[in-house]
Protein backbone atom coordinates (compact mmCIF):
# COMPACT_ATOMS: atom_id res chain seq x y z
CA UNK A 1 0.00 0.00 0.00
CA UNK A 2 1.35 3.70 -0.73
CA UNK A 3 2.11 6.01 2.06
CA UNK A 4 -1.00 8.38 2.61
CA UNK A 5 1.75 12.03 2.72
CA UNK A 6 0.17 14.42 5.18
CA UNK A 7 1.68 17.73 5.32
CA UNK A 8 1.04 19.88 8.75
CA UNK A 9 1.77 23.04 9.71
CA UNK A 10 4.92 23.51 12.16
CA UNK A 11 3.66 25.06 15.59
CA UNK A 12 0.53 24.70 17.51
CA UNK A 13 -1.68 24.71 14.74
CA UNK A 14 0.17 21.16 13.72
CA UNK A 15 0.33 20.02 17.24
CA UNK A 16 -3.64 20.08 17.50
CA UNK A 17 -4.35 18.64 14.44
CA UNK A 18 -2.32 16.00 14.94
CA UNK A 19 -3.87 15.05 18.23
CA UNK A 20 -6.89 14.59 15.90
CA UNK A 21 -5.59 12.76 13.48
CA UNK A 22 -4.11 10.42 16.06
CA UNK A 23 -6.95 10.14 18.09
CA UNK A 24 -8.89 9.16 14.38
CA UNK A 25 -6.82 6.31 14.60
CA UNK A 26 -3.70 7.75 12.26
CA UNK A 27 -0.95 8.07 14.91
CA UNK A 28 2.52 8.42 14.73
CA UNK A 29 5.01 7.39 17.89
CA UNK A 30 7.75 8.77 15.87
CA UNK A 31 6.51 12.14 15.64
CA UNK A 32 5.86 12.38 19.61
CA UNK A 33 9.50 11.91 20.12
CA UNK A 34 11.30 15.33 20.40
CA UNK A 35 14.47 16.33 17.45
CA UNK A 36 14.76 18.05 14.89
CA UNK A 37 13.50 15.26 11.94
CA UNK A 38 10.61 16.60 9.69
CA UNK A 39 9.70 13.43 8.66
CA UNK A 40 7.94 10.84 10.33
CA UNK A 41 6.09 7.55 9.09
CA UNK A 42 3.96 4.89 10.70
CA UNK A 43 4.80 1.94 8.44
CA UNK A 44 1.88 0.17 9.72
CA UNK A 45 -0.90 2.85 8.75
CA UNK A 46 0.97 3.44 5.80
CA UNK A 47 0.69 7.38 7.00
CA UNK A 48 3.71 9.32 6.51
CA UNK A 49 3.79 13.03 8.67
CA UNK A 50 6.11 16.07 7.93
CA UNK A 51 6.49 19.32 9.58
CA UNK A 52 6.30 22.48 7.10
CA UNK A 53 6.17 25.86 7.35
CA UNK A 54 2.27 26.85 7.11
CA UNK A 55 2.34 29.14 4.45
CA UNK A 56 3.86 26.55 2.42
CA UNK A 57 1.68 23.73 3.56
CA UNK A 58 -0.93 24.06 0.51
CA UNK A 59 1.93 24.44 -2.14
CA UNK A 60 3.11 20.94 -0.64
CA UNK A 61 -0.23 19.66 -1.76
CA UNK A 62 -1.14 21.62 -4.60
CA UNK A 63 2.40 19.85 -6.37
CA UNK A 64 1.64 17.05 -4.91
CA UNK A 65 3.93 16.35 -2.44
CA UNK A 66 1.50 15.67 0.10
CA UNK A 67 -1.63 14.05 -0.46
CA UNK A 68 -3.20 16.00 2.08
CA UNK A 69 -2.82 18.79 4.75
CA UNK A 70 -4.41 20.85 7.12
CA UNK A 71 -3.67 24.57 6.42
CA UNK A 72 -5.90 27.89 7.66
CA UNK A 73 -8.60 29.48 5.53
CA UNK A 74 -6.37 32.69 5.12
CA UNK A 75 -3.73 31.20 3.13
CA UNK A 76 -6.55 29.17 1.09
CA UNK A 77 -8.08 32.62 0.61
CA UNK A 78 -4.78 34.12 -0.09
CA UNK A 79 -2.96 32.45 -2.27
CA UNK A 80 -6.40 30.51 -3.87
CA UNK A 81 -4.51 26.59 -4.39
CA UNK A 82 -5.76 24.45 -6.52
CA UNK A 83 -6.95 21.85 -3.58
CA UNK A 84 -9.72 20.46 -2.32
CA UNK A 85 -11.08 21.27 1.01
CA UNK A 86 -12.69 18.44 2.31
CA UNK A 87 -12.83 19.38 6.17
CA UNK A 88 -13.34 22.41 8.43
CA UNK A 89 -11.85 20.72 11.00
CA UNK A 90 -12.87 23.80 13.90
CA UNK A 91 -9.42 24.43 15.62
CA UNK A 92 -7.12 27.11 14.57
CA UNK A 93 -9.99 29.50 15.26
CA UNK A 94 -9.61 33.41 14.80
CA UNK A 95 -10.88 36.20 12.53
CA UNK A 96 -8.92 38.62 9.99
CA UNK A 97 -9.82 41.68 10.87
CA UNK A 98 -9.36 45.71 10.06
CA UNK A 99 -7.76 47.22 12.89
CA UNK A 100 -6.37 50.86 13.17
CA UNK A 101 -5.98 53.48 15.78
CA UNK A 102 -8.22 54.23 18.54
CA UNK A 103 -8.40 57.74 17.00
CA UNK A 104 -9.13 56.63 13.22
CA UNK A 105 -11.35 58.21 11.36
CA UNK A 106 -12.18 56.81 7.47
CA UNK A 107 -12.28 60.02 5.72
CA UNK A 108 -13.71 58.15 2.54
CA UNK A 109 -12.69 61.16 0.08
CA UNK A 110 -8.63 60.37 0.63
CA UNK A 111 -7.12 56.77 -0.37
CA UNK A 112 -7.02 54.50 2.98
CA UNK A 113 -3.46 53.28 3.39
CA UNK A 114 -3.69 49.17 4.08
CA UNK A 115 -1.04 47.31 5.79
CA UNK A 116 -0.82 43.63 5.74
CA UNK A 117 0.15 40.43 4.55
CA UNK A 118 -2.87 38.88 3.20
CA UNK A 119 -3.01 41.64 0.14
CA UNK A 120 -5.41 39.26 -2.13
CA UNK A 121 -7.37 39.17 0.83
CA UNK A 122 -7.68 42.74 1.68
CA UNK A 123 -7.88 44.10 -2.15
CA UNK A 124 -10.89 41.83 -2.11
CA UNK A 125 -12.63 43.06 0.70
CA UNK A 126 -12.37 46.67 0.52
CA UNK A 127 -12.84 46.50 -3.77
CA UNK A 128 -16.43 44.96 -2.48
CA UNK A 129 -16.88 47.75 -0.87
CA UNK A 130 -15.44 50.32 -3.36
CA UNK A 131 -13.24 51.53 -1.58
CA UNK A 132 -9.78 52.86 -3.06
CA UNK A 133 -6.79 51.85 -1.37
CA UNK A 134 -3.31 51.59 -1.52
CA UNK A 135 -2.03 48.22 0.16
CA UNK A 136 1.75 47.80 2.19
CA UNK A 137 2.31 44.60 2.06
CA UNK A 138 4.33 43.63 5.09
CA UNK A 139 5.67 40.14 6.46
CA UNK A 140 5.37 40.58 10.27
CA UNK A 141 5.02 43.16 12.75
CA UNK A 142 2.14 44.44 10.95
CA UNK A 143 0.51 46.18 14.20
CA UNK A 144 3.14 48.89 13.78
CA UNK A 145 2.40 50.28 10.61
CA UNK A 146 -0.42 52.58 11.84
CA UNK A 147 1.64 53.50 14.72
CA UNK A 148 4.81 54.68 13.00
CA UNK A 149 1.72 56.20 10.36
CA UNK A 150 2.99 53.98 7.59
CA UNK A 151 -0.73 52.85 7.10
CA UNK A 152 -4.17 54.30 8.47
CA UNK A 153 -5.46 50.59 8.73
CA UNK A 154 -4.09 47.44 9.16
CA UNK A 155 -5.56 43.74 7.59
CA UNK A 156 -4.56 40.72 10.23
CA UNK A 157 -5.62 38.10 12.02
CA UNK A 158 -6.89 38.36 15.40
CA UNK A 159 -6.72 35.71 17.51
CA UNK A 160 -7.89 37.33 21.26
CA UNK A 161 -6.90 40.64 20.76
CA UNK A 162 -4.19 41.29 23.14
CA UNK A 163 -1.33 42.27 20.67
CA UNK A 164 -4.16 44.76 19.43
CA UNK A 165 -4.46 46.18 22.55
CA UNK A 166 -0.72 46.49 23.70
CA UNK A 167 -0.55 48.67 20.62
CA UNK A 168 -3.56 50.83 21.61
CA UNK A 169 -4.86 49.42 18.15
CA UNK A 170 -8.92 48.71 17.97
CA UNK A 171 -10.94 46.19 15.69
CA UNK A 172 -12.94 48.04 12.92
CA UNK A 173 -14.55 45.56 11.21
CA UNK A 174 -14.08 41.94 11.10
CA UNK A 175 -13.46 40.58 7.29
CA UNK A 176 -13.97 37.04 7.76
CA UNK A 177 -13.83 34.23 10.33
CA UNK A 178 -10.85 31.60 10.24
CA UNK A 179 -10.17 28.14 11.17
CA UNK A 180 -7.98 25.26 10.15
CA UNK A 181 -9.15 22.75 6.84
CA UNK A 182 -7.82 19.89 5.92
CA UNK A 183 -7.20 19.86 2.45
CA UNK A 184 -6.29 17.43 -0.53
CA UNK A 185 -4.52 17.18 -3.73
CA UNK A 186 -6.81 16.73 -6.78
CA UNK A 187 -4.87 14.19 -8.45
CA UNK A 188 -4.09 12.80 -5.38
CA UNK A 189 -7.78 12.37 -4.07
CA UNK A 190 -9.10 10.54 -7.12
CA UNK A 191 -6.40 7.65 -6.82
CA UNK A 192 -6.78 7.19 -3.21
CA UNK A 193 -10.50 8.39 -2.77
CA UNK A 194 -11.16 5.25 -0.56
CA UNK A 195 -8.03 6.02 2.11
CA UNK A 196 -8.97 9.74 2.20
CA UNK A 197 -12.77 9.73 2.88
CA UNK A 198 -12.28 6.63 5.12
CA UNK A 199 -9.96 9.46 7.01
CA UNK A 200 -12.71 12.04 6.48
CA UNK A 201 -15.12 9.84 8.02
CA UNK A 202 -13.29 9.19 10.87
CA UNK A 203 -12.09 12.57 11.69
CA UNK A 204 -15.94 13.78 11.39
CA UNK A 205 -16.62 11.03 14.43
CA UNK A 206 -13.29 12.33 16.53
CA UNK A 207 -15.38 16.46 16.20
CA UNK B 1 12.19 -0.50 -35.35
CA UNK B 2 11.80 1.38 -32.04
CA UNK B 3 13.69 4.57 -32.01
CA UNK B 4 15.73 4.56 -28.95
CA UNK B 5 16.82 7.96 -29.47
CA UNK B 6 13.65 9.34 -29.38
CA UNK B 7 12.44 11.08 -25.40
CA UNK B 8 9.34 9.24 -23.71
CA UNK B 9 7.23 12.09 -24.32
CA UNK B 10 7.97 12.10 -27.96
CA UNK B 11 7.15 8.54 -28.38
CA UNK B 12 3.53 9.25 -26.81
CA UNK B 13 3.09 11.75 -29.27
CA UNK B 14 3.43 9.63 -32.34
CA UNK B 15 1.37 6.83 -30.58
CA UNK B 16 -1.35 9.48 -30.02
CA UNK B 17 -1.45 10.08 -33.63
CA UNK B 18 -1.31 6.82 -34.60
CA UNK B 19 -4.72 6.30 -32.41
CA UNK B 20 -6.48 9.49 -33.78
CA UNK B 21 -5.70 8.66 -37.16
CA UNK B 22 -7.16 5.06 -36.34
CA UNK B 23 -10.69 6.43 -35.20
CA UNK B 24 -10.85 8.92 -38.51
CA UNK B 25 -9.09 12.20 -37.31
CA UNK B 26 -7.20 14.39 -39.47
CA UNK B 27 -4.36 16.07 -38.65
CA UNK B 28 -4.81 19.84 -38.59
CA UNK B 29 -1.46 22.29 -38.99
CA UNK B 30 -2.20 25.34 -38.26
CA UNK B 31 -0.04 28.53 -38.51
CA UNK B 32 1.51 30.18 -35.04
CA UNK B 33 0.20 33.45 -35.61
CA UNK B 34 -3.74 34.48 -35.03
CA UNK B 35 -5.48 37.86 -35.25
CA UNK B 36 -5.45 39.46 -31.56
CA UNK B 37 -8.98 40.37 -32.08
CA UNK B 38 -9.85 36.50 -31.90
CA UNK B 39 -8.99 36.02 -28.29
CA UNK B 40 -9.93 39.66 -27.19
CA UNK B 41 -13.74 38.41 -27.90
CA UNK B 42 -13.30 35.18 -26.36
CA UNK B 43 -11.00 36.10 -23.56
CA UNK B 44 -12.51 34.08 -20.91
CA UNK B 45 -11.92 30.85 -22.55
CA UNK B 46 -8.69 30.92 -22.32
CA UNK B 47 -6.57 29.73 -19.45
CA UNK B 48 -5.08 33.06 -18.65
CA UNK B 49 -5.61 36.54 -21.02
CA UNK B 50 -1.80 37.18 -20.81
CA UNK B 51 -0.82 36.96 -24.29
CA UNK B 52 1.83 37.42 -26.77
CA UNK B 53 1.21 40.21 -29.00
CA UNK B 54 3.08 41.73 -32.16
CA UNK B 55 1.70 44.33 -35.28
CA UNK B 56 2.47 42.38 -39.00
CA UNK B 57 3.75 44.30 -41.49
CA UNK B 58 0.24 45.22 -42.81
CA UNK B 59 -0.31 46.54 -39.08
CA UNK B 60 -2.74 43.86 -37.97
CA UNK B 61 -2.39 43.14 -34.45
CA UNK B 62 -1.31 39.49 -34.35
CA UNK B 63 -0.64 37.26 -31.36
CA UNK B 64 0.97 34.02 -30.64
CA UNK B 65 -1.66 31.44 -30.01
CA UNK B 66 -2.51 30.73 -27.03
CA UNK B 67 -4.92 28.05 -27.75
CA UNK B 68 -5.97 26.10 -30.68
CA UNK B 69 -9.51 25.22 -30.33
CA UNK B 70 -10.61 28.94 -31.14
CA UNK B 71 -8.56 28.89 -34.53
CA UNK B 72 -10.19 25.81 -35.18
CA UNK B 73 -13.74 26.75 -34.86
CA UNK B 74 -13.00 30.44 -36.66
CA UNK B 75 -11.65 28.07 -39.88
CA UNK B 76 -14.47 25.39 -39.59
CA UNK B 77 -17.22 25.12 -41.65
CA UNK B 78 -20.94 25.49 -40.14
CA UNK B 79 -22.85 22.64 -42.11
CA UNK B 80 -25.98 21.18 -40.34
CA UNK B 81 -25.96 17.20 -40.43
CA UNK B 82 -22.25 17.18 -40.93
CA UNK B 83 -19.25 16.83 -38.89
CA UNK B 84 -15.36 17.55 -38.84
CA UNK B 85 -13.15 15.41 -36.88
CA UNK B 86 -9.23 17.01 -36.42
CA UNK B 87 -6.29 15.84 -34.35
CA UNK B 88 -3.71 18.77 -33.86
CA UNK B 89 -0.36 18.55 -32.23
CA UNK B 90 0.88 22.07 -31.79
CA UNK B 91 2.80 24.64 -29.19
CA UNK B 92 0.84 27.60 -27.60
CA UNK B 93 2.11 30.27 -25.60
CA UNK B 94 0.64 30.85 -22.21
CA UNK B 95 1.55 32.77 -18.70
CA UNK B 96 3.14 29.65 -16.28
CA UNK B 97 1.37 29.56 -13.11
CA UNK B 98 4.83 29.35 -11.26
CA UNK B 99 7.10 31.61 -12.72
CA UNK B 100 4.09 34.16 -14.15
CA UNK B 101 6.30 34.02 -17.17
CA UNK B 102 5.55 33.32 -20.75
CA UNK B 103 6.05 29.48 -21.79
CA UNK B 104 6.27 27.14 -25.34
CA UNK B 105 3.63 24.18 -24.26
CA UNK B 106 3.31 21.39 -26.53
CA UNK B 107 -0.60 20.03 -26.82
CA UNK B 108 -1.95 17.58 -28.46
CA UNK B 109 -5.64 17.29 -28.96
CA UNK B 110 -8.43 16.64 -31.06
CA UNK B 111 -11.97 18.43 -32.23
CA UNK B 112 -15.10 16.92 -34.09
CA UNK B 113 -16.86 19.85 -34.74
CA UNK B 114 -20.10 19.85 -36.63
CA UNK B 115 -23.46 17.81 -35.68
CA UNK B 116 -21.78 15.56 -32.87
CA UNK B 117 -24.01 12.63 -31.99
CA UNK B 118 -24.12 10.48 -29.03
CA UNK B 119 -21.51 8.40 -30.61
CA UNK B 120 -19.45 11.31 -31.42
CA UNK B 121 -19.68 12.47 -27.86
CA UNK B 122 -18.56 8.60 -26.74
CA UNK B 123 -15.99 8.97 -29.52
CA UNK B 124 -14.32 11.84 -28.01
CA UNK B 125 -14.12 10.88 -24.33
CA UNK B 126 -13.31 7.44 -25.33
CA UNK B 127 -10.43 8.85 -27.38
CA UNK B 128 -9.50 11.11 -24.54
CA UNK B 129 -9.35 7.67 -21.98
CA UNK B 130 -7.27 5.99 -24.49
CA UNK B 131 -4.83 8.58 -24.55
CA UNK B 132 -3.74 8.71 -20.94
CA UNK B 133 -3.84 5.12 -21.35
CA UNK B 134 -0.94 5.81 -24.31
CA UNK B 135 1.06 7.56 -21.16
CA UNK B 136 0.13 5.20 -18.14
CA UNK B 137 -1.95 2.29 -17.23
CA UNK B 138 -2.76 4.02 -13.62
CA UNK B 139 -4.90 6.76 -14.98
CA UNK B 140 -8.34 7.96 -14.98
CA UNK B 141 -11.20 10.10 -16.67
CA UNK B 142 -13.15 12.23 -14.26
CA UNK B 143 -16.11 12.93 -15.96
CA UNK B 144 -18.84 15.50 -14.86
CA UNK B 145 -21.93 17.29 -16.57
CA UNK B 146 -22.37 20.81 -16.92
CA UNK B 147 -25.64 20.68 -17.53
CA UNK B 148 -26.98 18.60 -14.38
CA UNK B 149 -24.97 21.77 -12.31
CA UNK B 150 -26.22 24.68 -14.59
CA UNK B 151 -29.41 23.37 -13.90
CA UNK B 152 -29.67 22.76 -10.14
CA UNK B 153 -27.50 26.14 -9.86
CA UNK B 154 -30.12 28.51 -12.20
CA UNK B 155 -32.54 27.06 -10.15
CA UNK B 156 -31.43 28.66 -6.97
CA UNK B 157 -32.49 31.90 -8.10
CA UNK B 158 -28.46 33.59 -7.21
CA UNK B 159 -26.71 36.46 -8.47
CA UNK B 160 -24.12 35.69 -10.76
CA UNK B 161 -21.60 35.93 -7.72
CA UNK B 162 -23.19 33.64 -5.56
CA UNK B 163 -23.54 31.21 -8.33
CA UNK B 164 -19.87 31.57 -9.59
CA UNK B 165 -18.84 31.07 -5.20
CA UNK B 166 -21.35 27.75 -5.11
CA UNK B 167 -19.37 26.44 -8.16
CA UNK B 168 -16.45 26.90 -6.40
CA UNK B 169 -17.58 25.37 -3.31
CA UNK B 170 -18.34 22.13 -5.65
CA UNK B 171 -15.08 22.12 -7.43
CA UNK B 172 -13.09 22.38 -3.97
CA UNK B 173 -15.66 19.40 -2.54
CA UNK B 174 -16.14 22.15 0.13
CA UNK B 175 -19.40 20.78 1.70
CA UNK B 176 -18.66 23.35 4.77
CA UNK B 177 -18.71 26.72 2.77
CA UNK B 178 -21.23 25.83 1.04
CA UNK B 179 -23.73 25.18 3.66
CA UNK B 180 -22.57 28.47 5.40
CA UNK B 181 -23.20 29.81 1.80
CA UNK B 182 -26.46 28.84 0.90
CA UNK B 183 -27.71 29.42 4.51
CA UNK B 184 -26.69 33.16 3.77
CA UNK B 185 -28.27 33.26 0.60
CA UNK B 186 -31.45 31.38 1.79
CA UNK B 187 -31.24 28.21 -0.58
CA UNK B 188 -34.04 26.20 0.67
CA UNK B 189 -32.54 22.90 2.45
CA UNK B 190 -33.42 20.49 -0.25
CA UNK B 191 -31.21 22.30 -2.71
CA UNK B 192 -28.32 22.21 -0.06
CA UNK B 193 -28.95 18.40 0.45
CA UNK B 194 -29.27 18.08 -3.91
CA UNK B 195 -25.31 19.94 -3.91
CA UNK B 196 -23.80 18.38 -1.16
CA UNK B 197 -25.10 14.75 -2.67
CA UNK B 198 -23.44 16.04 -5.65
CA UNK B 199 -20.30 17.02 -3.94
CA UNK B 200 -19.31 13.47 -2.31
CA UNK B 201 -20.21 11.95 -5.70
CA UNK B 202 -17.01 9.78 -6.77
CA UNK B 203 -16.68 6.25 -8.85
CA UNK B 204 -17.39 4.57 -11.69
CA UNK B 205 -20.60 4.96 -13.65
CA UNK B 206 -21.73 1.36 -12.76
CA UNK B 207 -21.29 2.42 -9.07
CA UNK B 208 -22.59 6.15 -9.19
CA UNK B 209 -25.30 6.02 -11.70
CA UNK B 210 -28.03 4.44 -9.79
CA UNK B 211 -27.13 6.77 -6.71
CA UNK B 212 -27.44 9.66 -9.05
CA UNK B 213 -30.84 8.23 -10.65
CA UNK B 214 -32.51 8.12 -7.56
CA UNK B 215 -31.16 12.24 -5.78
CA UNK B 216 -31.76 13.54 -9.61
CA UNK B 217 -35.27 12.04 -10.26
CA UNK B 218 -37.78 14.74 -10.09
CA UNK B 219 -35.11 17.58 -10.26
CA UNK B 220 -34.99 19.91 -12.79
CA UNK B 221 -31.73 18.52 -14.19
CA UNK B 222 -32.96 15.30 -15.27
CA UNK B 223 -33.07 15.87 -18.73
CA UNK B 224 -29.04 16.07 -18.46
CA UNK B 225 -28.44 13.35 -15.92
CA UNK B 226 -30.25 11.50 -19.20
CA UNK B 227 -27.78 12.71 -21.10
CA UNK B 228 -24.66 11.35 -19.13
CA UNK B 229 -26.40 8.36 -18.58
CA UNK B 230 -26.89 7.32 -22.51
CA UNK B 231 -23.08 8.35 -23.32
CA UNK B 232 -21.20 6.20 -20.73
CA UNK B 233 -23.70 2.93 -21.35
CA UNK B 234 -22.09 3.28 -24.47
CA UNK B 235 -18.75 2.57 -22.41
CA UNK B 236 -20.38 -0.57 -20.73
CA UNK B 237 -18.89 -3.51 -20.89
CA UNK B 238 -15.54 -1.15 -23.18
CA UNK B 239 -12.02 -1.62 -21.95
CA UNK B 240 -12.24 1.92 -21.04
CA UNK B 241 -14.91 1.31 -18.22
CA UNK B 242 -12.69 1.04 -15.61
CA UNK B 243 -10.82 4.13 -15.85
CA UNK B 244 -13.60 5.84 -15.90
CA UNK B 245 -14.92 8.06 -12.91
CA UNK B 246 -17.53 10.42 -12.20
CA UNK B 247 -17.05 13.54 -9.89
CA UNK B 248 -18.96 16.75 -10.38
CA UNK B 249 -15.70 18.50 -8.78
CA UNK B 250 -14.85 17.90 -12.66
CA UNK B 251 -16.19 22.12 -13.55
CA UNK B 252 -15.12 24.32 -16.65
CA UNK B 253 -16.69 27.74 -17.73
CA UNK B 254 -20.80 27.71 -17.79
CA UNK B 255 -20.36 30.21 -20.68
CA UNK B 256 -18.66 27.85 -22.69
CA UNK B 257 -19.25 24.61 -21.80
CA UNK B 258 -22.70 22.65 -22.09
CA UNK B 259 -22.79 18.74 -22.11
CA UNK B 260 -20.52 15.80 -20.74
CA UNK B 261 -17.03 17.67 -19.61
CA UNK B 262 -13.97 15.74 -18.54
CA UNK B 263 -10.30 16.09 -16.93
CA UNK B 264 -7.37 13.02 -17.10
CA UNK B 265 -5.25 12.41 -14.22
CA UNK B 266 -2.13 9.75 -14.35
CA UNK B 267 -0.81 8.68 -10.92
CA UNK B 268 2.28 10.66 -9.67
CA UNK B 269 1.41 13.88 -11.78
CA UNK B 270 -0.42 16.07 -9.10
CA UNK B 271 -2.86 18.01 -11.83
CA UNK B 272 -4.84 17.31 -14.63
CA UNK B 273 -2.92 16.12 -17.86
CA UNK B 274 -6.13 16.71 -19.65
CA UNK B 275 -9.12 18.64 -20.25
CA UNK B 276 -12.15 18.23 -22.67
CA UNK B 277 -15.63 18.77 -23.28
CA UNK B 278 -18.73 19.50 -25.28
CA UNK B 279 -18.61 23.58 -26.25
CA UNK B 280 -21.89 24.42 -27.68
CA UNK B 281 -21.85 27.17 -26.37
CA UNK B 282 -18.57 28.58 -27.39
CA UNK B 283 -19.77 27.52 -31.33
CA UNK B 284 -23.25 30.12 -30.62
CA UNK B 285 -20.55 32.33 -29.54
CA UNK B 286 -18.73 32.36 -32.68
CA UNK B 287 -21.77 31.95 -34.44
CA UNK B 288 -21.96 28.42 -35.24
CA UNK B 289 -25.23 26.53 -35.41
CA UNK B 290 -23.87 23.08 -35.17
CA UNK B 291 -21.75 21.85 -31.67
CA UNK B 292 -18.68 20.29 -31.08
CA UNK B 293 -16.58 18.18 -28.23
CA UNK B 294 -13.31 17.47 -27.85
CA UNK B 295 -9.72 17.91 -25.58
CA UNK B 296 -6.31 18.58 -24.83
CA UNK B 297 -3.31 16.58 -23.44
CA UNK B 298 -0.67 18.58 -21.97
CA UNK B 299 2.51 17.23 -22.46
CA UNK B 300 4.84 19.70 -20.67
CA UNK B 301 2.95 17.77 -17.22
CA UNK B 302 4.25 14.63 -18.92
CA UNK B 303 7.70 15.51 -18.17
CA UNK B 304 7.69 15.20 -14.25
CA UNK B 305 6.17 12.08 -15.08
CA UNK B 306 8.97 9.90 -16.74
CA UNK B 307 12.27 9.79 -14.97
CA UNK B 308 14.74 11.60 -16.37
CA UNK B 309 16.16 8.40 -18.74
CA UNK B 310 19.66 9.28 -20.04
CA UNK B 311 22.32 9.82 -17.08
CA UNK B 312 24.62 10.19 -20.00
CA UNK B 313 25.33 12.50 -23.08
CA UNK B 314 25.99 9.84 -25.28
CA UNK B 315 27.48 6.42 -25.01
CA UNK B 316 30.77 6.83 -26.39
CA UNK B 317 33.23 9.57 -26.85
CA UNK B 318 35.73 9.06 -29.70
CA UNK B 319 38.69 11.30 -29.03
CA UNK B 320 40.70 11.46 -31.89
CA UNK B 321 44.14 13.41 -32.95
CA UNK B 322 44.94 15.91 -35.74
CA UNK B 323 47.06 13.30 -37.29
CA UNK B 324 44.28 10.78 -37.44
CA UNK B 325 42.53 10.60 -41.07
CA UNK B 326 38.98 11.57 -41.51
CA UNK B 327 38.75 7.76 -43.09
CA UNK B 328 39.79 6.26 -39.91
CA UNK B 329 37.56 8.74 -38.13
CA UNK B 330 34.45 7.59 -40.36
CA UNK B 331 34.88 3.98 -40.00
CA UNK B 332 35.42 4.18 -35.94
CA UNK B 333 32.49 6.03 -35.95
CA UNK B 334 30.37 3.28 -37.87
CA UNK B 335 31.86 0.86 -36.22
CA UNK B 336 30.69 1.81 -32.73
CA UNK B 337 27.24 3.35 -33.97
CA UNK B 338 26.10 -0.15 -34.12
CA UNK B 339 26.27 -0.14 -30.69
CA UNK B 340 25.10 3.35 -28.96
CA UNK B 341 25.37 6.96 -29.50
CA UNK B 342 28.83 8.03 -30.15
CA UNK B 343 30.00 11.74 -30.44
CA UNK B 344 33.64 11.99 -32.26
CA UNK B 345 35.53 15.55 -31.03
CA UNK B 346 38.99 16.12 -31.25
CA UNK B 347 38.70 17.93 -27.43
CA UNK B 348 36.93 16.80 -25.17
CA UNK B 349 33.81 18.79 -24.08
CA UNK B 350 34.31 19.59 -20.07
CA UNK B 351 30.63 19.13 -18.83
CA UNK B 352 29.78 15.98 -21.42
CA UNK B 353 28.49 12.49 -19.39
CA UNK B 354 29.50 9.67 -21.18
CA UNK B 355 29.68 5.98 -20.63
CA UNK B 356 32.70 5.32 -22.53
CA UNK B 357 35.71 6.96 -23.67
CA UNK B 358 37.52 6.04 -26.96
CA UNK B 359 40.43 6.70 -28.13
CA UNK B 360 41.93 6.47 -31.96
CA UNK B 361 45.34 7.00 -32.11
CA UNK B 362 47.29 5.44 -35.22
CA UNK B 363 44.04 4.16 -37.05
CA UNK B 364 43.12 1.85 -34.22
CA UNK B 365 40.89 1.93 -31.32
CA UNK B 366 41.24 2.09 -27.76
CA UNK B 367 38.44 1.88 -25.25
CA UNK B 368 40.01 3.95 -21.86
CA UNK B 369 38.55 3.80 -18.73
CA UNK B 370 34.98 4.29 -18.39
CA UNK B 371 32.33 6.50 -16.87
CA UNK B 372 33.24 10.50 -16.41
Amino acid sequence: MAYLNIALPKGRLGEKAYTMLKAAGYGCPAIEESGRKLIFENEALGVRYFWAKPSDVAIYVERGAADIGVTGKDILLEYRPDVYELLDLDIGKCKMCVAAKESFRDDKTRTLTVATKFTNIAKNYFAARGRDIDIVHLNGSIEIAPIIRLSDVIVDIVETGTTLKENNLVVFDEVLDISARLIANKASYKFHHAQMEELCAKLRQKQ
Amino acid sequence: MENVYLKAEEKVIFSLRALYSGYGYSRYKMNKFEEYDLYVRNKDFLLSDAVITFTDTNGKLMALKPDVTLSIIKDSEDTPAAVRKLYYNENVYRISKTTGSFKEIMQVGLECIGDADDYCIYEVLMLAAKSLLTVSDSSLLAISHMGILSDIIDSLSLTGAQSAAVLRCVEEKNVHDLEAMCRACGVESASVQLLKDLIGIYGTPATVLPQLERILKNTCAWDSYKELEQTLALAEGSDIEQYLRIDFSIINDLKYYNGIIFKGFIEGIATAVLSGGQYDKLMRKMKRKTGAVGFALYLDQLERFYPREESYDTDYVLLYGENESAKAVCEAVRAYSKKGAVLAVRKLPGSLKYKTLLKLAGGKVVEADGIS
